[in-house]
């Protein structure tokens, strides 16, 4: 019952739709994750992201559409789905007056490990996530980096082929978010498929190889960061000249360029396509005129910049705290 | 970032295999952990039906002993004092409550999200059943033993006139009792706390649930002169069935108390005990229903 095909998607959805009552939740959402890599959902809370995850870990029952994960379909073989897969949920589902060995090891028996691995996979995850000396406190007196440290620990227990984060650092400071990262990334590399929801720009962006926009239970686009950024076609060319009025002239005639700003020393360009492809042409058609070029500066969109364009806004009000504080701080002090 | 992970070589697990049929021995021992972790509930929880005793049942007994007193008595009745009495009534309550109580654990799991992980592991969902109702049947026993022994140390005639293997039986037939009537009402607080959102809403239904079964049963007085529906309700009511178990095991066949006469055949006591039996297979089934309806997310 393996899956027939090695190169097959890891997990591949197609058609998904979930209510719940009147409200479409999840709205025709199809996409697969390939072997190995680090797909990421990001959007705002209340775009559909945790009720895709709930459906893809079994929480939840599927309503239409197909779901496979691990190569076997989560309504009919939900038990297959459970053995392969490990789950870092969104807010800290740790026991509190549980030893944070005590949580590997009830994990461990839950899956039915044998004693032997469950000993030895205890010690290394211990190690892996830098909690030896932590083995036997109580996990209400981790801080909140230790706790999530050990949640991953404790969905990487029973090797599962697929690991899935739900917003994994949310409400972690920006240091230990970074390190977070940095397991996250090193897990991935040993081999373990990572899927992950955020509402973090940085954090899709940072962490992922291809990223879902999702808003309102649709996808909106799917890629890598760079592609993603790419399609804007709105990448930013900051230029200062020997004749800033003669260039800014020649350059309204340049088909890709499609609005220039003013700037005290410069101008900057928007272009229509990916701008490292449109620069040497800038840079030419300068030359030829005998106009001196003292700086270039190309800007590449955000994710922010991304996440603005496809879904129209910045990230809604319910949740998003911290970005939005973000926004909301008084520019120029 | 230090340690490499062996990898590949997936969990050689046995999901859904034979050893499988162990997963509510996991819940069993996680419940265990929090009883014993949790001092003040220990203690209390340990405490608690001792000072019933002492309390309620010293100051009651002084009073019912002397009205009863005067009351005439068939001759060669095995007369016993309210104490002895309204022990058994004690151990039944003390159960009732705690195994009511048993599955808020399933709530507050629910509602702190712990829930989560064990509905997401391949683990069958009546393994969180049993393994509550195991852990919940061990705390009753303990309980049940203290009352025994505290109630002798205060004067009740536990196990009076027994012979040694008579007294073993009866320890025996009481922590059968017990165990039935405490797996039926720890599946019913299971269903309910699965079920519910707020542990104050558990606690209201609990509260309601406590009231007609305990006074409505034969745990403090006779039920004999109940008036006719209330009488019905007492002698089919679980709590019944389990104190004249208890009685019998604790006390015997044949005595007088609160100038009421006892029998009890073995009859009577097998026909108790398949009550329970039936009671408890029935709250299972009513368990077994939410828990595969339950949508934890």
């Amino acid at each position: 019952m393996e899956p027939a095909d090695p190169e097959s998607p890891i997990i591949r959805v197609e058609n998904l739709r979930h209510s719940y009552g009147d409200f479409r939740a999840v709205d025709n959402i199809s996409f697969s994750v390939k072997k190995g890599e680090i797909f990421s959902f990001l959007g705002p809370n209340g775009a559909g992201k945790s009720t895709v995850i709930n459906i893809l870990i079994t929480l939840l029952a599927r309503q239409e559409g197909t779901a496979i994960v691990a190569g076997y379909d989560v309504t009919t073989h939900p038990q297959q789905v459970r053995e392969s897969i490990g789950i870092v949920f969104q807010d800290i589902t740790l026991d509190r007056d549980m030893t944070v060995r005590e949580i590997l090891e009830f994990h461990g028996r839950l899956y039915n490990m044998p004693d032997e691995m469950r000993k030895a996979r205890i010690d290394e995850l211990l190690g892996l996530v830098q909690l030896e000396a932590k083995k036997n406190e109580l996990t209400k007196r981790l801080s909140g980096g230790m706790k999530r440290r050990l949640e991953i620990a404790r969905g990487l227990m029973t090797r599962p082929t697929i690991l899935f984060l739900d917003e994994p650092t949310i409400g972690l400071d920006p240091q230990t978010r970074m390190r977070m990262w940095e397991y996250i990334k090193n897990v991935n590399s040993e081999g373990t498929t990572i899927f992950l929801t955020t509402h973090y720009m940085d954090e899709a962006d940072q962490l992922s190889d291809r990223i879902s926009i999702i808003d309102h239970g649709r996808i909106v686009i799917t890629g890598t960061s760079g592609e993603l950024k790419n399609t804007l076609g709105r990448d930013l060319i900051y230029l200062e000249t020997s004749n800033n009025g003669e260039a800014v002239r020649l350059l309204k005639g340049v088909g890709e360029v499609r609005d220039i700003t003013q700037k005290p020393a410069g101008f900057v360009l928007t272009v229509h396509e990916d701008g490292t492809k449109v620069l040497p042409l800038i840079i030419d058609t300068l030359r030829k005129s005998g106009i001196e070029i003292s700086t270039i500066n190309l800007k590449k969109p955000t994710m922010d910049d991304v996440f603005v364009f496809y879904t129209g806004k910045e990230l809604r009000d319910e949740g998003a705290a911290p970005a939005r504080a973000l926004h909301l701080r008084p520019r120029g002090r | 970032m230090t340690k490499a992970l062996h990898l590949p070589g997936r969990c050689t697990c046995d999901p859904g295999g034979v050893k499988m049929a162990y997963g509510f021995f996991t819940i069993y021992w996680r419940d265990m952990i929090r009883f014993v972790r949790f001092k003040t509930l220990l203690v209390s929880s340990l405490l608690q039906p001792a000072l019933w005793m002492a309390f309620f049942g010293i100051a009651m007994s002084s009073n019912f002993d002397r009205l009863t007193a005067g009351m005439p008595v068939p001759a060669g009745a095995h007369v016993v004092g309210y104490l002895t009495f309204m022990g058994a009534g004690i151990i039944a309550m003390t159960t009732l409550f705690t195994s009511l109580f048993g599955g808020i654990v399933i709530l507050f799991d629910k509602n702190w999200g712990l829930m989560r992980e064990i509905l997401a592991s391949p683990m069958d969902r009546n393994h969180i059943i049993f393994g509550i109702g195991l852990s919940g049947v061990t705390k009753s026993f303990i309980q049940a033993i203290i009352i025994m022994v505290f109630g002798i140390l205060i004067g009740a005639a536990f196990f009076a006139g027994f012979t040694p293997l008579r007294t073993i039986v009866g320890i025996c037939g009481i922590l059968t009792f017990v165990g039935m009537f405490a797996l039926g009402f720890l599946f019913l607080s299971a269903a309910i706390a699965i079920s519910m959102e707020s542990p104050e809403g558990l606690q209201g239904v609990i509260t309601l649930l406590t009231m007609p079964i305990f006074f409505a049963s034969n745990a403090l007085y006779p039920i004999d002169n109940f008036p006719e529906i209330l009488g019905i309700i007492s002698v089919y009511n679980p709590m019944t069935l389990l104190i004249t178990g208890i009685r019998y095991f604790v006390i015997g066949p044949d005595f007088v108390a609160m100038g009421h006469h006892y029998t009890y055949t073995q009859g009577d006591i097998l026909w108790s005990f398949a009550g329970l039996v039936t009671f408890s297979v029935i709250m299972f089934t009513f368990a077994y229903w939410r828990f595969q309806k339950a949508v934890v997310t």
